[in-house]
């Protein structure tokens, strides 16, 4: 029996389940796009079926961090930049747990590069929303690193010498199999990117658009914004790789011509998972490893009986 | 020093297979009866320059590398650059004859590969043959080598000399290496070993060597030990099936042993892209409910500073492994130096909240790596195993019985579903992760995908549930309460039969050596030299650097008149650790130091203390430093 019995027990839930009845003063401030986040979370965890103890969701650090007060199941709220390797390790530990993590653009694609190419590359089986708004906003509006190039802020008084990030076009080229871009003005389908995001058996990456009236007033709200999957102006093959960068590099360029594209842009469902690929070289147990350390009958193994006689 | 012991130097270009003969060598040892040390020397570079290895034997204990050595097998840097390049570093080739001069003793045995080598470009060598009475036998290693057929082989005729020259029975080695190779290279090297063992009695006049392998036996079976095995073996036993890294030497070691070994046991080894998601994943890997651990060396652990605060304010329990090397910076990178205390003790932003060991020994490095899992799933707190390049890599001969130990897998204070649905909870359902009253400041923790456990780990403050909260009250409950673990923690350190530090010489002494870590073994040996020649000494080694064992450590500096404080590092750290936890003592303290990229030889210790403590005097030359009490 599974000391885990949350996981996978089919429980109906529906979005109340995932707010904490002591719901936290929301610190976000009116007409925040991070209020579009929450509300398509609980809405595709509905439609899944995943009862909040089955469900891991760390964050990093900035508005989006505040995820984890207003979303109720297991949460770890990380430290800058750091919510993707704390949470592909819980997934190799307990894969049955549902693991998303959730951070800013400057937490994700600043801080925190480095670990979105690698958890991309190893294509873990988890859900990485990136609250994109395109400025610091918790820090009171410095730019980031998706801000436009010539973004003014206190801290690029003279405006920014720097091209933007390429989210989209960065997340292809490290691995990810999933990767779309939908913003919180549009939440039918940020809720359905989402619940295909979570189904996805490899790295999902979601590019979440977020407004923030407080610090990017000049920023759009995001709208109108047009489906790349649904409009007759594009056509390319989702699981081409060459289309899908076409599309993406396409998309990233129109954010900042004032022309708001989302959709799905990559999607590679032949890949393998990480944990797929590490059981299938011996190097991840079938059962998984969380459940052994509750299991009284396991016989563990001793160090003397293994190795001591290659040091006799 | 023991009268009778043998040492013996293996010298040569880093790729030589230095390493795997030496160690093939000092097993040999250990099987027929003798007690061995080892102490490697190398430079930071995969092939060539210059690098040795000792091994010392002798029918006693043996604890440290000793002083000095009495044979060397020089075979010389086949991977040396070439000559015909720039000649800055000059010929290099000869520098595992040239180098190694200055510390073989009086009347010891150089025997050097006359194929490679070539003596008459060493300045002065007859000379100092003959003022040290040195035997020296050129013999064509090379020559032989090509002969059996590959020259690699030319470490084995090497030890096949030497063992003719010491009066050490070829059978051990032979069966050695019969365990150790496969067949196809096996009889080519029992052919070369013979050959060149039996050349020796019968071409060369042996009889005025006296530098022989003593005769020693043990009473139980012994194994062959470093410390990176046994902070390895003591980490799988504690049920450690995580470990999280990225490479840096010489904490490596401890990440291919467990990377490697792991897997077998159904556990999981993650190489990253840095050390900052190395401690990060080991964090997840905890709190998703695994024994986890990472580590690095200084440099890498410098990034580890994040995750491991985020360990310490989330109580989320973790072994960090910090294998220190000589910095600043890069420093220098295959030396060992003790300069990573305070980096390991206070970094990270914040009051610390964290458990610091430093074994002293291979036997400590298992013992107090398994106490150290136990403490960090019990009070839900980061452990710290710290040592240095010295101890991971040095293979000391052990009683096989000191590893025959059982498993404990525990998670410690983790809950059950069945104990997490009488557990308190706030009225959304949410359990109370972080009650701020509870028994030695410890609040059970659940696993995700627990019924009934869901709660919120934060680095912010936050209430009994994990919510980020900024009220005073909390603040301090929630500090307090953190605070109350290290208190219970040095409480049960203290309280157990067998304390983690380590006395030893007489129980009344005029003076004490102080020591923290690996310089523990040459401290014992300094000690028992320096009570030889009359003057009472004893030695505290000391392992719990956080919590600080502060009343042994009095009752230690209290029933003595002054002491010494030996430590590798140019500031005098653990010195200043001892005066700061105990408040008091700045007149009794005074420090010998260490920073050149060797270790301590007791030597060292002896002559250093004689010098400042005894005669009052300076220190001459660059070995060592003293550092005078300077008050409190």
């Amino acid at each position: 029996m599974s000391a885990f019995s949350a996981i996978g027990d089919g429980q109906p839930t529906d979005q109340d389940d995932y707010t904490p009845e002591l719901e936290p003063q929301a610190t976000w401030c009116p007409g925040c796009g991070d209020f579009g986040v929450l509300k398509a979370l609980k809405g595709a965890a509905e439609e899944l079926g995943r009862s909040p103890e089955e469900m891991l969701l760390c964050t990093g650090i900035g508005c989006s961090g505040k995820l984890n007060s207003y979303f109720d199941s297991y949460g770890f709220h990380t430290i800058h930049g750091r919510s993707l390797p704390v949470a592909r390790a819980a997934k190799v530990t307990n894969p049955g747990v549902e693991v998303i993590a959730a951070g800013g653009d400057g937490d994700g694609y600043g801080i925190g590069g480095n670990h979105f190419m690698h958890t991309a590359r190893e294509n873990h089986d988890m859900t990485y929303i990136v609250f994109n708004n395109e400025i610091f906003g918790l820090t009171k509006g410095q730019t980031s690193p998706t801000s436009p190039k010539g973004h003014k802020s206190k801290t690029q008084p003279s405006g920014s010498a720097k091209e933007p990030l390429r989210p989209l076009s960065l997340s292809l080229n490290a691995g990810a199999s999933y990767v779309a871009r939908t913003a919180a003005v549009n939440p039918n389908q940020a809720k359905e990117i989402l619940v295909e995001a979570m189904e996805h058996d490899g790295f999902a990456h979601v590019d979440f658009l977020t407004q923030c009236p407080t610090w990017n007033k000049d920023a759009k709200q995001y709208v109108p914004y047009i489906d790349v999957n649904d409009s007759d102006d594009y056509e390319f093959d989702k699981t081409d790789r060459r289309e899908a960068s076409d599309m993406m590099a396409e998309t990233e360029t129109a954010l900042h011509e004032g022309k708001v594209l989302t959709g799905r842009y990559y999607v590679d469902d032949s890949r393998p998972s990480y944990g797929q690929e590490k059981r299938a070289i011996g190097e991840m147990p079938e059962e998984p490893l969380a459940e052994r350390y509750f299991d009284d009958s396991y016989e563990w193994e001793r160090s003397a009986d293994l190795f001591l006689d290659k040091h006799k | 020093m023991t009268d009778n012991e043998f040492i013996w130097r293996i010298a040569g270009g880093s790729g030589d297979g230095i390493a795997s003969t030496s160690q093939n060598f000092a097993k040999a040892l250990m099987r027929s009866g003798l007690d061995v040390f080892t102490h490697r020397h190398y430079p930071s570079r995969i092939r060539g320059g210059h690098t040795y290895t000792e091994v010392r034997a002798a029918a006693e204990p043996v604890k440290s590398r000793g002083d000095g050595y009495n044979f060397l097998l020089a075979l010389g840097d086949s991977f040396a650059r070439n000559p015909q390049e720039d000649a800055y570093y000059g010929n290099e080739e000869i520098k595992p004859l040239s180098e190694n001069l200055d510390e073989l003793r009086e009347g010891g045995v150089i025997v050097y590969d006359s194929g490679l080598l070539d003596a008459s470009e060493i300045e002065d060598f007859d000379a100092r043959v003959e003022e040290n009475n040195w035997h020296v036998y050129d013999i064509d290693l090379r020559n032989m080598a090509r002969d059996v057929g590959r020259e690699v082989m030319r470490n084995t005729a090497g030890v096949g000399v030497t063992c003719a020259l010491a009066g050490i029975d070829l059978h051990w080695i032979e069966e050695l290496m019969s365990d150790a190779m496969p067949d196809k290279i096996l009889e080519p090297n029992l052919d070369i070993l013979n050959q060149a063992h039996d050349m020796m009695l019968e071409e060369y006049d042996i009889d005025a060597v006296d530098v022989t392998v003593p005769e020693g036996s043990h009473d139980e079976e012994q194994v062959l030990m470093s410390g990176s095995d046994a902070i390895a073996y003591g980490s799988l036993d504690e049920g450690c099936r995580f470990i999280s890294g990225y490479p840096m030497t010489p904490w490596t070691e401890v990440f291919t042993i467990l990377s490697q070994n792991l897997p077998k046991v159904g556990g999981i080894s993650e190489q990253v892209e840095d050390e900052i998601a190395a401690a990060a994943l080991a964090v997840g890997a905890s709190h998703a409910g695994a024994k986890a651990m990472s580590g690095s060396s200084g440099g890498g652990f410098a990034l580890m500073s994040e995750p491991l605060g985020l360990a310490e304010m989330t109580e989320t329990p973790v072994v960090l492994i910090e294998a220190m090397r000589a910095g600043p910076s890069t420093g220098m990178p295959t030396k060992p130096e003790q300069a990573d205390l305070e980096h390991v003790l206070y970094t990270s932003q914040g009051d610390s909240q964290r458990v610091v060991f430093a074994p002293g020994t291979v036997e400590e490095a298992y013992t107090q790596t398994r106490k150290a899992f136990k403490i960090a799933y019990e009070y839900q707190i980061p452990a710290i195993v710290l040592y240095d390049q010295k101890l991971g890599g040095e293979l000391v001969s052990l009683p096989a019985s000191h590893f025959d130990e059982e498993p404990n897998p525990s998670l410690g204070s983790t809950l059950t579903e069945a104990e997490l649905a009488e557990a308190p909870h706030d009225e959304s359902g949410k359990y109370s992760r972080f009650q701020h009253d509870v028994e030695d400041g410890v609040s059970p923790r659940s696993i995700p995908g627990q019924k009934g456990g869901r709660f919120l780990a934060t680095g912010n403050e936050h209430t009994p549930e994990g919510h980020i909260a900024e009220s005073t009250a909390n603040r301090v409950a929630q500090m307090d309460r953190r605070t109350q673990k290290l208190e219970a923690i040095h409480e049960e350190l203290a309280s157990q039969g067998d304390t983690h530090q380590t006395h030893y010489g007489p129980d009344e002494a005029t003076y004490g050596l102080m020591t923290f870590g690996s310089q523990q073994g040459t401290v014992e040996e300094a000690v028992d030299m320096l009570n030889d020649q009359g003057y009472s000494t004893k030695a505290l080694g000391v392992s719990d650097m956080a919590p600080y064992p502060a009343e042994e450590v009095t009752e230690f500096i209290e029933s003595v008149d002054e002491v010494l404080v030996i430590e590798m590092n140019a500031s005098a750290q653990f010195r200043g650790l001892t005066q700061k936890e105990l408040g008091q003592y700045g007149e009794k303290l005074s420090s010998l130091l260490k920073y050149n990229g060797n270790p301590f030889e007791p030597l060292d210790i002896v002559e250093g203390f004689k010098t400042t403590i005894i005669e009052g005097s300076e220190l001459s030359g660059a070995e060592t430093k003293f550092v005078p009490a300077a008050g409190d």
